[in-house]
């Protein structure tokens, strides 16, 4: 469907498809997204799969750290990844990190 | 207030209040004062207070910081900087509070008939209640030289009670280099010191051989004397002074009563001090060695006299330390006000903490075992000037004494207090055996040894954190997960960063709190919570946590407490629970989840086994496992398929995934096993099904046995209950046999299977509101003390037992299966599968250059 040189958008449906406060995954092309729409405000994207162990990321409690960045912590392993890019403050490998907007009531994601 | 004619009129505001007179403004007038203004006394009174020295009340205990500081040296007393602080209340004080004060007037006479009081000023004021604060005065023993006139001493005697006393020595030791304190109590090496500071050379003479010996016996006094004289204090011990030697109307030594003189400049007494009772003398109240109250702080001849401080004896006991003084103050002041008239004061136990001369001594209760059954450990170490000693009768210690250091005081101190449980290796009163042993061995640890097995964290790594500049504890186990995972590690951890951070590290007020993103500890932050109505894990954010942040490692214990804490009405916000909690059910390492069916007692049935056994077959559940607390596991289930497997399972949530009640492991019991003494499936299933899913700060595990063979391990369970003979049930609680091992302690034995429901689910509501979040009953029955949770829990001696049962009882009947009300989804999305285990939501894609693709 999509080559991975290019850039790839998706409109995921309304946004409150996710409840405020967690997140939930989309399979985006082959990639799996896990979109993140925290209490603060705003809409974030990462790669689905935690880097450490495989953990389902859109399963993690969102919130923030102690450096006051807005994290999503895997279930599996209490790993802590930046919702804004994607980099872990606990020692485990970043994740990539996606765009997602809101635009007219809806969720879009954009890759690359 | 009436008055009666021959009643002089005095000026004051007419008010229908009624008058309260305060003799005395020292430390114990002005607290008995303090405390009748905290119980609302200022609605009720028209309050007069007589005080003969010229200020407001200060801190009489200060007063040896005061000699010291002036030379300008650190003391340890941080409060004691400057006068002001040295000023309990200052004069405004008494405006604010519409206190008439009347410094430097002192109180001839009390006239008890006309309920008057006569000031030396001529003043005659009434009363309705009269509180008689005198205090007391430092005794001067008869001798020739020591006054010049009837009522001045010789110049260059001194005593050491008040303000005057400790200025007028610093003005005298500007010009003067020696002095003799005769006394060697406490206060008077308080003065020796303080004098010691400003450089004079100071001796100091005590009739016995035992210095300070109201508080120490002769092996203590030993280790103080000797510390004393390195310090350069001279002693001279077992000899009483016979006269003071003057010259010019001035001291020029002092003479012994073996003959020999010692020459000095400044002569200090404080051969102890005398109540003053004069006034009470003349005014017709009983008096002993002071003036002798009832339990209510009464005068035993007069209703309307209270007495309070230094000038009381109760039952006997002239107390002269500041501890009794605040308490008497307390049931004063409750009686006094109404506030609780049947309050009553039995007495205080003494406890003694203080420095002498820099070195630290603390003392309470005995000195010595006075019976022949009493225990005494003792420990010396001359050398480092350490001597430490506990009087032990019937178990509970009564007495502690302890010289050079004092570290463990507060915990000799509370086992004093509280009568608790000693351990039974009493040398552990004054020793962390094994902390000690270990933070020795902290230190020695080669770098690379592992400490965090879960997540593989070296002694190394935690150094290198700390030099990082890693500043705690919990910053270290943050930053490298050390302790993160089983959490058994967590005491080593502690002691390698502590002795990274160079020995005793900081102490981080993070440990005291529930959760790491509100700075509260448990019991203030259920308080905030409650007072402001905050029932959503959001809001407690947004009015508790530094500004409003929402912390995510805070989420799960919030949402734990909120559920506990407004079992009918709390706001279920999902997003603060963690995934298990959300589809109720166990998350694994691919993303999948595990089922456990609830199974109490672990007793099932064929139907049951059958049902199971075609779900497996239909789900195609990859892994059956019987699990530790007697269920049966289905591993592998799809977060998708959960709604359907409960469906088709047709039985209630096993709870196998909170931070709740989880299982009750029961064996045979009387059913058939041929020894078994109590129905132990019978109790373990009415346990399960009536605590069933009760949420808490981390999982309770029960079990109960059928006998003392104890085939269901009920000793190492959270709580435990094993069947003896005479149809009785023992509880243990907080054992552990997991990442730690415990065996749990009695807790109470019952005779009954309803008591031991009651009891049980007592302990656990009183675990749930007061273990920290994650605090497992092994780490929280041994941080309260078994004889506290006895205390509460089944003697009831806080008198909370009703509302627990009643708390506990509003949980039960709100109990609602998760697996039945989920059937249909809490939120959108709930159990979608967040891995592309099995395909995910597939949507729509097109590249960014064209927009005209397909919409969802």
């Amino acid at each position: 469907m999509s080559s991975t040189e290019e850039a790839v958008e998706a409109r995921l449906g309304p946004v409150d498809r996710i409840p405020l406060g967690e997140g939930r995954a989309f399979l985006v092309g082959d990639e799996p997204v896990a979109v993140f729409r925290p209490r603060s405000g705003g809409l974030h994207a990462l790669r689905a799969i935690c880097p450490h162990r495989g953990g389902p990321l859109a399963d993690g409690l969102v919130g923030r750290d102690t450096a006051d960045g807005e994290v999503v912590m895997c279930p599996l392993h209490n790993h802590q990844f930046s919702l804004v890019d994607g980099s872990c403050a606990t020692g485990a490998d970043d994740v990539a990190a996606y765009t997602a907007t809101e635009e007219d009531g809806e969720l879009v994601v954009r890759l690359g | 207030m009436t008055q009666t004619a021959e009643r002089p009129e005095t000026e004051q505001e007419s008010s229908s209040k009624s008058r309260l007179v305060v003799v005395g403004n020292g430390m114990s007038g002005a607290r008995a004062l303090e405390e009748i203004l905290a119980r609302g006394g200022a609605d009720t009174f028209a309050i007069e207070v007589f005080g003969d020295e010229p200020y407001g009340n200060y801190n009489r205990i200060l007063l040896s910081e005061v000699l010291a500081n002036a030379a300008g040296r650190a003391v340890d007393d941080e409060d004691a900087d400057g006068e002001d602080e040295l000023y309990l209340n200052p004069l405004d004080w008494y405006d604010e509070n519409g206190i008439t004060l009347h410094a430097g007037v002192r109180i001839v006479r009390i006239d008890r008939h006309a309920k008057v009081v006569y000031g030396d000023d001529g003043s005659v004021t009434p009363y309705d209640t009269l509180v008689l604060a005198t205090g007391s005065r430092s005794f001067f023993p008869p001798m020739e030289g020591m006054w010049a006139t009837k009522t001045e001493l010789t110049p260059g005697v001194f005593g050491f009670r008040s303000l005057d006393d400790a200025t007028s020595m610093l003005a005298h030791i500007r010009e003067h280099r020696t002095a003799v304190v005769i006394g060697g109590g406490l206060l008077g090496l308080e003065a020796a010191a303080g004098l010691q500071a400003h450089g004079v050379a100071v001796h100091v003479v005590h009739p016995t051989e035992v210095l300070m010996n109201q508080q120490l016996e002769a092996e203590a006094s030993k280790v103080l004397r000797s510390k004393l004289e390195d310090m350069g204090m001279h002693l001279h011990l077992g000899v009483k002074t016979n006269e003071i030697l003057t010259e010019d109307g001035r001291v020029s030594g002092v003479r012994f009563t073996d003959g020999s003189d010692l020459a000095c400049d400044m002569v200090v007494v404080t051969a102890g001090i005398r109540p003053n009772i004069g006034l009470a003398m003349v005014s017709g109240l009983e008096t002993q060695r002071a003036i002798v109250v009832d339990d209510k702080l009464r005068s035993v001849d007069d209703d309307s006299i209270f007495v309070v401080g230094e000038c009381a004896q109760h039952r006997g006991e002239v107390y002269g330390v500041v501890g009794p003084l605040w308490e008497q103050a307390a049931v004063l002041a409750d009686v006094v006000t109404g506030a609780n008239p049947d309050a009553e004061y039995h007495g205080s136990r003494l406890a003694t903490k203080l420095k002498v001369a820099g070195v630290d001594v603390a003392q309470m209760g005995v000195k010595v075992p006075e019976r022949s059954s009493d225990e005494f450990v003792q420990f010396s170490e001359t050398g480092r000037g350490v001597y430490q000693t506990v009087v032990i009768r019937d178990g509970t210690l009564i007495g502690a004494t302890l010289v050079g250091d004092v570290s463990k005081v507060a915990a000799l101190t509370q086992a004093f207090d509280s009568r608790s449980a000693l351990p039974e290796e009493r040398i552990k009163l004054l020793f962390d055996l094994g902390s000690a042993g270990d933070a020795a061995s902290a230190a020695d640890l080669p770098a690379d040894t592992q400490i965090c097995h879960c997540n593989g964290v070296s002694k190394g790594d935690l150094v290198a954190c700390v030099h990082d500049g890693a500043e705690s504890v919990s910053a270290c186990m943050a930053a490298t997960r050390a302790g993160k995972g089983c959490g058994s590690c967590k005491g080593l951890v502690k002691e390698v960063v502590e002795a990274a951070l160079g020995g005793a590290g900081v102490e981080d007020p993070a440990d005291s709190y529930y959760v790491p993103g509100i700075p509260l500890d448990k019991p203030t932050l259920m308080a905030e919570i409650r007072s402001r109505g905050l029932k959503s894990v959001s809001s407690v954010f947004a009015e508790l946590a530094p500004d409003g942040k929402d912390h995510v490692g805070s989420k799960m214990g919030l949402t734990a407490l909120l559920r506990m804490m407004w079992p009918d009405d709390h706001v279920d916000e999902r997003d603060g629970r963690f995934i298990n909690d959300r589809v109720h059910a166990n998350i694994q390492r691919d993303g999948t989840f595990s089922v456990v069916p609830r199974m109490s007692g672990g007793v099932t049935s064929p139907d049951q086994l059958r049902r199971i056994a075609d779900v497996a077959d239909k789900h195609e559940i990859p892994m059956v496992k019987l699990t530790g607390g007697q269920r049966i596991d289905l591993l592998g289930v799809p977060k998708e398929k959960l709604q359907e497997v409960w469906a088709d399972l047709d039985m209630p949530s096993g709870w196998a995934y909170g931070k709740s009640f989880r299982t009750v492991k029961t064996c045979v019991g009387t059913d058939f096993c041929r020894f078994g003494l109590g129905d132990s499936t019978r109790l373990g299933i009415d346990l399960e099904e009536r605590y069933k899913g009760v949420e808490g700060p981390a999982k309770m595990k029960l079990a109960v046995s059928g006998c003392p063979r104890n085939c269901a391990e009920s000793m190492v369970k959270d709580v435990g209950l094993v069947a003896i003979e005479g149809d009785r049930w023992q509880i243990y609680v907080g054992g552990a046999a997991g990442a730690t091992i415990r065996k749990g302690d009695i807790l109470a034995t019952v005779d009954s299977h309803d008591e031991a429901l009651r009891i049980t689910g007592r302990f656990l509501q009183y675990y749930r509101e007061n273990a920290n979040w994650l605090e497992r009953t092994y780490d929280f029955v041994p941080r309260m003390g078994l004889d506290h949770l006895i205390g509460v829990v089944v003697d009831d001696v806080e008198g909370i037992a009703d509302e627990l049962d009643a708390r506990m009882q509003e949980t039960v009947d709100r109990y609602a299966d998760p697996w039945a009300t989920d059937q249909t989804d809490a939120t959108p999305g709930q159990f979608h599968d967040a891995l592309p285990l099995v395909p995910l939501p597939q949507v729509p894609i097109r590249t960014s250059s064209s927009r005209d693709g397909v919409s969802s």
